[in-house]
């Protein structure tokens, strides 16, 4: 016990932030699952109040993305990985990385308050002021999570660029590192310019509420739109806080289980992940197509939001190319990756009408928004983590989880989300608002959201078969022979499973030659 | 030759979505009725994406069924790129995108244009928002009642445009007309605008789209299209019924905001910042 409370290992860090963010994903999902069943009939269902219904809708997406999505991507992922890819001992400040692992799990505890406090905060995960400064909630715990968070996540990032950029093995140079780490130092660099941003607008709101100021007050001089405007300068950069560790995981996973490198690697990572970075951070105003900005913002960033479909088409190109005359072997972390091309395609392609002012008049605030960003970060990000899960568990445990559950799981997942989302997305062309406690101005949606439900529930047993692969193979699967995929990344050559202190029974250094996708006849120059 | 499937495959995308494109000619005529403008971008959008969505799925579905693990020890076989390949694969890709996110990006822009400028012959309401009704403002105190129900109703002539006005007592939210395919917050201090054409008589939903609170989901209301005489003579029934005309530039229910932003004209965005 005392060993991992005060553990200063990254891969005991990892491990505790997989812990947290995986708790943090069940009570959401739960809570996805009521929204789902109070929906599932007009009129009040499972509950009569809607105050219950919003506090659940605030809890699912706050939790989920603020406490499973970004530390399950840049704490677990990236914590246990990192290191190890690079070929170094540990991170650069390991005792920090144990404070910023424990800071998350404060702002868990926090965040769970909400179950137990009279007054739980009813803001949603954006936190709109007048509404956050008025509302009888207790808006403070919605605060003091977020600065958690923040505060936790700012910390990781100065501690993992430091790593990479001071750490790496003898030899490794920046066209070697695994797509992952690339991916992980875009979203750490988003993280350090933007949280703070974020972090700014939430302090704001605190002091309006409680110190009685009026930054958003209009009635004092104030303005409104401020905060909408400071929050999603830090809130749309964090879906690609999301998508790229995502997509970097999937692509360690196509590349080893297909044997073939990463498809032009050099353009997915400058064009793809770098070009991702600096446009992601010119298209906040997106989200404020309806919200009474200037007209002329809303055009430019119509602009920039339909130009950074280039790369992201190009990191998908990468995904798809990197299939090619490949040797695919199916397991359940590549039937996840394998997914993904579809979960991709879906979300990403209805993203292109959200990016038109034009369309986004009618569009935005329905279940069509709500789906598509289930599909291209909801969904898409949270079977990556699965996958990820799935593809280092016999590093992280030494053993084997079962491949006929570990597929069946990943079967019920997958047929859950597409007939939970694809008639929300139906619905959302056709007007559906989300965010409605009740829809008794559309009756005739009431099919679509049975349905719906019934996916949430096929869902909720996928996740529930996922989560007994994991305990039952951490405890009782075969033991792990050595590199079961015949990788040939560090994690996976150098280390015994799981890894001892220090990574690495000798320290590995590098040739000018090698790479972790050296598969075929490729060495690091011809990747 | 596989090497050569895939390649021309790829580049389909590029004609394949310019066909799909030029099958759905953009609305022309229809000029002052964006209802209709969005429909039909929609109608556009759904054949272009379509295709891109059935290219790129093919093509994963072909990825993955073709290059399934045939020996334990075999190995993947990815061409290496040169220099030159490397780019072109970079290159014709980002060419292909850009000129389709160029050629949606000037049709939105079109429509858009078509969003937000208001008609001089609009009929203008003001709207009041709170939580959690709506209230309807013809001028010289001729107010929308509520309907049996208590429900907030919006009359409007049948044929003319009607633009509203909104401003907001208390937090934000958002008038949406799912069938005029049109929605703008409101908020307070600020007015903001929207606009829309009734063309057929009947009923259609109003509703609240921004979350505002417990009764968020219970914000709705009709509009009610009337023909454009029977909308005049109630507006003059109940205008005569009304006491004398409050002086007409005074504005009486202002909101309490930045006055720069109060009575702009009828064609202007009201959104200043
Ligand atoms: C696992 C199955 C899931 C189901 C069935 C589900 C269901 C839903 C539904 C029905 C809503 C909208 C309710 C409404 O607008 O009234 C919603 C909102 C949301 N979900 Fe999920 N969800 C799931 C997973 C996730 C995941 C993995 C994420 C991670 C990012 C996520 C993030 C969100 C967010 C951010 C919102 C918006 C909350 C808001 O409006 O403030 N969901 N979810
Ligand atoms: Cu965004
Ligand atoms: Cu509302």
């Amino acid at each position: 016990m005392k060993d991992w409370i005060f553990s200063t290992d990254h891969k005991r860090i990892g491990i505790l932030y997989l812990v947290g963010s995986i708790a943090a994903f069940a009570v959401a999902g739960i809570m996805a699952l009521l929204i789902r069943l109070e929906q599932s009939g007009l009129g009040p269902t499972i509950t009569s109040d809607a105050t219950n219904y919003n506090v659940w809708l605030y809890f699912h997406g706050a939790a989920m993305i603020l406490a499973f999505l970004i530390p399950g991507l840049t704490g677990f992922l990236a914590n246990y990985l990192i290191p190890i890819m690079i070929g170094a001992h540990d991170v650069a400040f390991p005792r920090i990385n144990s404070f910023s692992v424990w800071l998350f799990w404060f702002a868990i505890v926090l965040a769970l308050l909400t179950f137990v406090i009279p007054d739980p905060p009813d803001v949603m995960w954006t936190g709109y002021p007048p509404y956050s400064v008025q509302t009888a909630g207790n808006t403070s715990f919605y605060v003091f999570t977020v600065h958690l968070m923040g505060f936790s996540s700012i910390l990781g990032a100065v501690n993992f660029l430091c790593t990479v950029i001071y750490m790496r093995a003898p030899g490794l140079g920046w066209n070697q590192l695994n797509i992952f780490v690339w991916t992980v130092l875009g979203a750490f660099v988003l993280q350090l310019i933007f949280i703070p941003v974020l972090a700014a607008a939430v302090t704001l709101v605190l002091f309006d509420k409680y110190f009685g100021t009026a930054f958003f007050a209009p009635a004092q001089g104030g303005d409104v739109l401020l905060y909408q405007n400071l929050f999603w300068f830090y809130s749309h950069p964090a879906v690609y806080v999301i998508l790229l560790p995502a997509i970097g995981t999937i692509l360690e996973i196509l590349s080893t289980m297909s044997r073939n490198p990463i498809f032009n690697y050099k353009t997915c990572v400058y064009g793809g992940v770098w070009g991702t970075v600096v446009l992601g951070s010119d298209v906040w105003a997106h989200h404020l197509y309806v919200s009474g900005l200037v007209d002329w913002l809303r055009i430019g960033m119509m602009m920039t939001t339909i130009i950074i479909s280039i790369p992201v088409g190009l990191l998908v190109l990468t995904m798809v190319g990197t299939l090619y005359k490949g040797s695919i072997q199916y397991n359940t972390p590549m039937l996840y990756a394998a997914s993904e091309l579809f979960l991709i395609l879906a979300g990403g392609l209805t993203g292109i009408p959200l990016s038109m002012t034009s369309m986004t008049l009618h569009l935005s605030e329905t279940y069509f928004v709500m789906a598509h960003f289930h599909y291209i970060m909801g969904i898409m990000a949270t079977f990556a983590v699965f996958a990820g899960v799935y593809f280092w568990f016999p590093l992280m445990t030494g053993r084997m989880y079962n491949e006929t559950l570990g597929k069946l799981g990943f079967l019920l997942n997958f047929i859950g989300v597409n007939v939970t989302f694809a008639p929300l997305m139906w619905i959302g062309v056709e007007g559906m608002p989300r965010r409605y406690f009740d829809y008794a101005m559309f009756p005739q949606f009431e099919g679509a959201m049975k349905i719906a439900t019934v996916g949430a529930l096929i869902i909720a047993l996928g996740m529930a078969i996922t989560i007994i692969t994991w305990i039952h193979g951490a405890i009782a699967g075969e033991k792990a022979p050595h590199n079961p995929w015949g990788s040939k990344s560090l994690e996976w050559t150098h280390t015994v499973y799981p890894p001892g202190a220090g990574n690495f029974p000798t320290p590995p250094t590098v040739s000018a030659d090698w790479s972790p996708y050296n598969y075929g006849k490729h060495t690091a120059h011809t990747i | 030759m596989k090497k050569w499937v895939f390649t021309a495959a790829m580049m389909a995308a590029a004609p394949l979505t310019a066909m799909a494109s030029s099958a759905a000619p953009a609305a022309e005529g229809a000029i002052h009725d964006h209802t209709e403008g969005w429909n039909n971008l929609w109608g556009h959008l759904v054949l272009d994406l379509g295709a891109i969505g059935v290219v790129f799925g093919l093509i994963s579905i072909y990825m993955l069924v073709s290059f399934v693990r045939k020996s334990e020890n075999e190995e993947g076989s990815l061409p290496g790129l040169s220099l030159g390949g490397s780019l072109a694969w970079t290159l014709v890709p980002v060419f292909v995108f850009l000129a389709d996110d160029m050629y949606l990006a000037a049709n939105g822009f079109k429509l858009w244009i078509n969003q937000r400028t208001v008609p001089v012959n609009a009929r203008e309401v003001k709207l009041t928002a709170m939580m959690y009704n709506w209230e309807f403002d013809y001028g010289n105190g001729v107010v929308a009642e509520a309907d049996a129900n208590g429900r907030p109703q919006l009359f409007v002539p049948q044929g003319q445009p009607v633009v509203l006005r909104m401003h907001s007592e208390d937090v934000v939210h958002s008038f949406f007309l799912p069938d005029y395919r049109v929605k703008e917050d409101v908020m307070p201090g600020r007015i903001t605008y929207e606009w829309f054409l009734p063309k057929q008589i009947g009923e259609n939903v109003l509703t609240c789209t921004e979350y505002c609170g417990v009764g968020h989901s219970n914000m709705f209301g009709k509009v009610k299209v009337i023909p454009a005489a029977k909308f005049e003579e109630m507006i003059l029934a109940k205008s005569g019924a009304a006491t004398p005309a409050p002086a007409a530039p005074a504005e009486g229910a202002a909101p309490a905001a930045p006055a720069a932003e109060g009575a702009a004209a009828p064609a202007a965005p009201a959104a200043g910042k």
